[in-house]
């Protein structure tokens, strides 16, 4: 039993290990290592290509980021004074928003926004004053941020009302009793109380919108995030550069995640 | 014209709180004194927390009015209201140190007080709760009975009208809630502000209040000092809450002038004052209320005037130090209970369980109350 669990972790690891082991190769290979080198940082740093997808993606990844926290936020505190079954039924929407797979709601972005840009253009262009080119609306940063926003607002949703049904109902009254207004209240006494879930909601929409692929994948455009740039280029064979930006990008990842675990995790026990 | 002296500080006038089909409160009619100590009693569900919440503004009355000082405050939310309260589990603000809480309600004030003056208040009101010096530790970092007199120090340092304190003590172990009450009544004597207590701990609020509020279903039953309800209780719930009695039940055989007599089972006669709500007429069911203490267990029965015996059989003893109760069992009325002071245990001698007696009361030692 103990062997077998061990063959999963293996199983599990070992490519992620290797990943990371191969990014300090110094040779140009990606299955011989040759000894150890940084030089595949520096290269996969100084590529042009890369730090443009880099800047793409670090962008949406803020933008969506910001956006789904404010709205996620917001909602949560909204869904409070919901009751009964519209509650039920925002619950069992939010839950399914995030257990579509990534390729539908991809697919679905982009047929929608699609069809929303073909019927929206052609007005825009024709209220347009004379003489000057109608802006036209197309996929890229915009869409990416939204589809993103879209879905990592659902897990800012969840985060923040577990921390919110964790705080004490009588903190506000107390607040109230004191002679708070109710913004008083809720910036010196709600905020701070559901502020580490509010945190690790920011923190966990960044990590999912830098690192997603499938849904990128349908609504860039003509943008390139960094794993589109990735996936691009192991069709031309994988290079210790490669291995160099998966290293990075895991290394960031990893801290993001841990930092929300502990946001979350101290946020239990104070509650 | 009322003067200001004696308007009453708040009062509660019809106020119902319905909640769909629910009635936690029904027209509870009360005028609560300037500086007095007066407690809501009751079990849990008994509307005393309704009673409490509509003072200090997070439950509007669906029927009926709430007072502040003679002005009517329906409306007025929470933070609006020159009352403050002490909550059950204290409400402190776990992101905020001690002297952070007890300054909340001062920098919630426009224009906002100097800061120089609100740590010089906040160092007086931690003083006044012997407290002095822990203003920079964190919440978690107190006792449960620090931390209740933090709540209480942030809750007095706005100088309410009226403080509300919601089973304040329910959270503290007993030693700690004795003193807690001590403490609690010379605070409100020396800073002469009204208290409203909230409790089901009857001992509590007998020991702390100059008036008792006695709740059941929502409805106020009694209001009066507690001796007056331990001596006239109108029926048999409040003498039950109200220290420890024996009932028994049965019909009324004579009533008039404020005075009557009850028949129980096996015709035993029960004479006293009447202090039933309802009229009261001969062959009316009734209750009689007999105390513990006003019983006498002898050896023998001395045909006294003015006194009813019985004989009884000694169930269980139990020493309490200044008193022994014993359990007795009659054929007729049943098991009741007899608190016989030392001295009577030294001239009658202890009894135990299987030793038969008499019990004997004077007349007029009962009551007769309502049987509900």
């Amino acid at each position: 039993m103990r062997l077998y669990a061990l063959a999963v972790y293996l199983f599990l690891y070992i490519p992620i290990a290797v990943i990371a082991l191969f990014a300090f190769n110094a040779g140009r290979h990606a299955s011989q290592f040759e000894g150890f080198s940084t030089q595949w940082f520096g290269k996969a740093l100084s590529n042009p290509f890369v730090m443009e997808a880099f800047r793409t993606s670090l962008t949406v990844a803020l933008a969506s980021a910001v956006l789904a926290t404010l709205c996620g936020t917001m909602a949560a505190l909204a869904l409070q004074s919901v009751g009964g079954r519209l509650r039920a039924a925002f619950d069992a929407l939010i839950y399914v928003a995030v257990m579509v797979p990534g390729i539908v709601i991809g697919i679905a972005t982009l047929i929608a926004l699609v069809t929303v840009f073909n019927w929206l253009n052609p007005v825009l262009a024709a209220l347009w004053p004379l003489g000057a080119a109608a802006p036209q609306f197309s996929l890229g940063y915009g869409s990416l941020i939204l589809a993103h926003g879209l879905f990592s607002m659902a897990l800012v949703i969840i985060i923040v009302r577990a921390r919110i049904a964790g705080m004490d109902r009588s903190l506000i009254e107390a607040s109230a009793d004191l002679g708070a207004t109710p913004w008083g209240t809720f910036r010196q006494v709600t905020l701070p109380q559901i502020f580490p879930g509010i945190l690790a909601g920011f923190l966990l929409s960044f990590t999912f919108s830098f690192d997603d692929f499938i849904i990128a994948f349908f609504v860039a455009g003509s943008k390139t995030t960094l794993p589109i740039y990735v996936f691009s280029s192991i069709r031309r064979g994988v290079t210790p550069e490669i291995n160099a930006i998966g290293t990075m990008v895991l290394a960031v990842s990893l801290v993001l995640l841990i930092t929300a675990q502990g946001l979350l995790q101290r946020g239990r026990r104070r509650a | 014209m009322e003067t200001p002296q004696t308007q009453p500080i708040a009062e509660l006038r019809d106020a119902s709180k319905h909640y769909g089909a629910v009635v936690a409160a029904e027209g509870l009619n009360l005028a609560i004194q300037r500086g007095e100590f007066l407690s809501f009693l009751g079990p849990s569900g008994c509307g005393k927390t309704t009673a409490l919440r509509m003072l200090a503004g997070f439950e509007t009355p669906t029927r009926g009015d709430v007072l502040l000082d003679g002005q009517r405050v329906n409306d007025l939310p929470p933070h609006r209201r020159p009352v403050n309260m002490v909550f059950q589990h204290y409400a402190l603000f776990p992101h905020m140190t001690v002297a952070d809480n007890i300054a909340y309600g001062l920098r919630q004030r426009r224009p906002r007080p100097p800061e120089a003056e609100v740590a010089a208040a906040v160092e007086r009101a931690l003083e006044r709760v012997r407290l002095p010096g822990y203003g920079p530790r964190r919440i978690w970092e107190m006792s449960g009975g620090q931390q209740q007199r933090v709540a209480l120090a942030r809750a007095l340092i706005n100088q309410p009208k009226i403080l509300l304190l919601d089973e304040p003590m329910a959270a503290l172990d007993k030693n700690l809630r004795r003193d807690m009450q001590i403490e609690l009544q010379t605070l409100q004597r020396s800073l002469g502000i009204t208290f409203v207590l909230v409790t089901h701990d009857q001992e509590e609020a007998l020991s702390m209040s100059d008036r008792i509020c006695i709740m059941r279903g929502g409805r106020i039953v009694q209001v009066g000092s507690p001796r007056d309800l331990y001596d006239r209780p109108v029926n048999r719930y409040v003498a039950d809450f109200v220290g420890k009695s024996n009932f028994f039940d049965g019909r009324v055989s004579r009533v008039g002038g404020g005075a009557g007599a009850l028949t129980a089972a096996g015709g035993i006669t029960f004479a006293g004052p009447v202090s039933c709500t309802r009229g009261v007429t001969e062959g009316a069911a009734a209750t009689a209320s007999l105390r513990p203490e006003d019983i006498a267990l002898r050896r023998r029965l001395a045909p006294a005037a003015g006194e009813t015996g019985v004989p009884v059989q000694v169930r269980t003893r139990i020493f309490l130090g200044e008193h022994t109760e014993y359990l007795v069992a009659h054929p007729d009325l049943g098991d009741f209970l007899i608190l016989a002071s030392r001295q009577a245990e030294a001239a009658e001698g202890s009894f135990g369980p299987g030793d038969t007696g008499f019990a004997a009361w004077r007349d007029g030692a009962a009551r007769i109350l309502d049987n509900d």
